[in-house]
This record gives C-alpha cells, structure tokens and sequence, in this order.
C-alpha cells in the first residue's frame, strides 16, 4: 500500500470560552489522502484552514470529528484519538514537520536544533552533526552561524535551519507549512531541489506554499481547502 | 522504548480537613518522559507533587512504581525504610528553594558526595572524583567545590542541587518550580541545563511549574490543575497551542508577550 496518510471527515472548531463560548468553525469533512513520493498542495486563501489541517496532522491541534489515519511502524495509526505518547511516536518516526517559525531554545546551537529529531532516532550524536553540516551547507547557511543559537538570526537564516531540521531525517511523511515565506530566489531553488529529492525518495508530502513560483515546482496536485469550509454556526 | 509505565497513578486524592488538596488524578508516566504540572497557586500541584513523592500521604487513591526489577509495588503500602531508600537512590526531588533540598553549612562536594554514600559508595577518591565531574556538569568550577553553598547565587545553589540529585542515576525526578525566584537569564541557563541532562540519561520527571514557558521548553507532557482537579492533559504543545477547558485558555490568554 502506498497511502501512508488517510484524512477522512476530519471537523476542526475552536470554542472561545473568554468570549461567552463563541464557536469558530474552522473546517469540516476534510477528506483526502497522500500517496508515497506525490507532494499535495493545500490551496485556499489566508483563513480557509490550511495551517489548522496540517497542525490536526502533526497533533498539534485537537480533532473534533473524523480519522486521521497514518501508517506507522507497519500498523495504522489514528491520530485524531491517539494517546500523546503514541503522537509523540509517530513524530519521531513517521510524520514530520516543518512549522513557519522556529521556535528556538536558549543556547542550543543552530547545529545541534538540526541534529536533535535524527538523536532521538538513535543516531550519534557526531554523525548527526556531519550530516547536519552538509545540509546547511546545501542551505547557504554561513558556516560561522552553525555553532551560534539561531535566536538571533535573520527570518530567512532561522526558516533555513527550520527546513534543515525537518528535511535530515528519513521521516515517509513530511508536513510543510511555507518552508519558503522568507527566503530569496536562491534559496527557494534550494528547497524546491530538496523537495524533489524525497519525493523521489518515495517520501509523502503535504504542503502549503504562497509562493506560486515554488508551488508550480513541487505540486502534484492541489487540494482545494474551500471546499471544506465549515458553515458558520452560532453559539 | 519500554511497554510499561515507570508510574501508575490512579484516582489519588488527598483531603485537609474537608478541603480538597488534589482530587482524583489519574495518569501513567512512562520512562523519558517528562509530565509538566501547572496551574495556579493553590490548584493543587504541590499538594500532588508531595503525595508522588511519598512526602505526603493521599487520602485515597493508589501510585505503584516499577522498581528496577521490573516489579510494580504500591508506594503507599511500602514501608517507611522502603520509601527512603528509593528517595535517595532512584528518585532525586528538587525544590524550589535550594536551602530545602542541600545542606547549607557543608562543601558543596559533600552535598553531592553525601548521596553517593547513602548509596554505598566509600572510596573517598572515587567520590570525589564523580563530584567533581557533576559540578562541571552543572557548570560549577571546580575550585568551588570546598565551599559551602552559603556562599554560593541562587542560580549556582539550585544548579548544586540538581547534581546533588542527578548523581545516583535516578530513573525519576520530582521538581518544584525549578526555576522559581531566579532571574530570567540564569533561569534560561538553568532551563537549557535541565534539558540537556533530561535528555541525556533518559530521565522522566514530574515539573509542578506555574510558568507555562517553562512547562513548553521541558515537558513532551502537560496537566492542567484547577481547584484541586485535573481540567485538562494532553501533549504540551497540543494544550498550549489549542487550549479546550476554559481555565486552560484563560492561564494562555494571559501570557505576556515579549
């Protein structure tokens, strides 16, 4: 079988109990699914639910209605009522993510925020970090940043080291949310060139890119998240 | 990854008088993992952190902890010698307040060489040299290791105590506002240490933290207190990011931005 990621029905709505319970419908009967070595493209304007869909994915966000059914580890996986040990699991083996922002740690250096998903794999630490620096490398991240903290970096050096800490793992399924909103064209290049090499890898990916000379690079196809909008309801 | 839970924790409750401590709390907590306990003053953390940790008796409930043969035994029917032996081998508790959890008017090699002992070590070189290399750990010079810790910044006094804690290789450790009181860069260096260490020997660990940034960087694990109750548990990132009680999204709402 090669659909390790099936969406079926999937609801979202957040419920603002600071304002009298008032319920915001995000999404609803999101259905659709990935197969191995196609990158999917959600397509929709700003508010349609994009990024909500590929939090759901990745756990982030909570489920109201609906499967989410992964493959991992030669069983399947719901993530909608997966336990957070399981999620974590599935994180660490089977789904990963690159989010907008980097959410950066005190004093850990950009070197090791790259290498620590392949540690928790298993890996050594010092073969982690050779192949962290040869895809920073790839990134045109300048070498004398690699041991700094990437707190103070430009927007495009922390998206840069962002994408090498989703891209240096072997994970089948990979989620980006606009991997390419604040770098240049050369680097754009860059990450097109990545997303190719694991959709020949047989990777899964589901993206969302504003950017359309990007997404007419890597799209397969584009999944219309309009067409999952869920209809206004009062509280 | 192992399949059992390290603890099992299982509708504890502990009453004062008629008011409610904590109240029916239920989880496992599996070992690596670390489980952030926030809330208010008052909602009852603490109160559960010390009945976890035997300090304080529940008044109903049950915990049962798998010791290292693999065995699970119900902490509350151990014996008193038990439980404190456990304390000091395979547990380690930090408190907010360094001053509760080292002996102020000892050197600081002592501090870390005294859990040694207990655990039968007796080689005076040996010892030492293992306190030498937790200090340096925790990133304390080494030529302090000779003073007391009355001479010593809160940061470097908390810093003492985790390796005072850390050193017998303990499977779990119970921490109380680790980084309460402390200024914020020291709480940052403190912060980055923690997680460093956590990850490296694998630890799990139980953080009572009213500071949500705190429970964010350390915890893969969240529950959320109020009144004694737990109203809400979930991956930290997932409670953090799509709080769903009420009182979740007021604690999120108020964070400040910087």
């Amino acid at each position: 079988m090669a659909t390790p990621l099936v969406v079926s029905d999937v609801a979202k709505s957040f419920t603002m109990h600071l304002r009298d319970g008032i319920r915001l419908p995000v999404v609803a009967r999101v259905s659709f699914s990935i197969r191995t070595g196609e990158c999917a493209v959600l397509g929709g304007p700003s508010g349609a639910g994009k990024s909500s869909i590929l939090k759901m994915l990745y756990g982030n966000y909570a489920v109201d209605e609906g499967q989410i059914i992964v493959q991992h580890e030669g069983g399947l996986i719901d993530l909608a009522t997966a336990s957070p040990r399981t999620v974590l699991a599935v994180r660490r083996q089977t789904i990963g993510y690159v989010s907008q922002f980097l959410r950066t740690v005190p004093r850990v250096s950009a070197l090791d925020v790259v290498a620590e998903p392949l540690v928790e794999r298993g890996e050594e630490r010092e073969s982690a970090r050779a192949k962290v620096r040869s895809l920073l490398a790839q990134l045109n991240l300048p070498e004398k940043l690699w041991a700094l903290p990437p707190a103070t970096f430009s927007g495009g050096e922390q998206q840069r080291v962002n994408i090498a800490r989703g891209f240096i793992t072997e994970h089948p399924v990979l989620l980006l949310d606009e991997p390419t909103a604040s770098l240049d064209a050369k680097n754009r290049d860059v990450v097109v060139a990545l997303i190719a090499a694991k959709k020949a890898a047989g990777v899964a990916l589901l993206g969302i890119f504003h950017d359309l000379d990007v997404r007419d690079a890597v799209a397969d196809r584009i999944i219309d998240v309009t067409s999952f909008a869920a209809g206004k309801i009062a509280a | 990854m192992t399949d059992e839970p390290l603890l099992r924790v299982s509708a504890l409750s502990k009453f004062y008088g008629s008011r409610v401590g904590c109240e029916n709390v239920t989880f496992d907590l599996w070992p690596g993992e670390v489980l952030a306990v926030v809330g208010e003053s008052g909602s009852g953390k603490t109160t559960l952190l010390n009945c976890l940790s035997t300090r304080l008796l529940p008044s109903s409930g049950t915990a049962s902890y798998r010791m290292r043969d693999g065995q699970f035994r119900e902490l509350y029917r151990m014996s008193e010698a038990e439980r404190r032996f456990l304390m000091r081998t395979d547990w380690g508790f930090v408190h907010q307040n360094p001053a509760d959890g080292l002996r102020m008017t000892v050197s600081a090699g002592a501090n870390v060489g005294e859990r040694l002992m207990a655990v039968g070590d007796r080689h005076y070189g040996k010892i030492r040299a293992t306190a030498v290399d937790w200090l340096s750990r925790v990133e304390i010079d080494e030529d302090r290791i000779d003073d007391e810790p009355r001479a010593f910044s809160g940061g470097m006094r908390q810093r003492l105590q985790i390796a005072r804690n850390l050193v017998t290789g303990p499977r779990l450790v119970f921490m109380d506002e680790p980084t309460g009181g402390l200024d914020v860069s020291v709480q940052a260096r403190l912060l980055d240490l923690l997680r460093g260490l956590v990850t490296d020997l694998g630890l799990a660990a139980i953080v009572v933290t009213h500071d949500l940034a705190v429970a964010r960087l350390l915890s893969q694990r969240m529950m959320v207190m109020k009144d004694g109750r737990v109203v809400e548990s979930g991956l930290t990132d997932r409670v953090l990011d799509d709080p769903r009680a009420p009182y979740t999204q007021l604690l999120v709402s108020s964070i400040l931005q910087v």
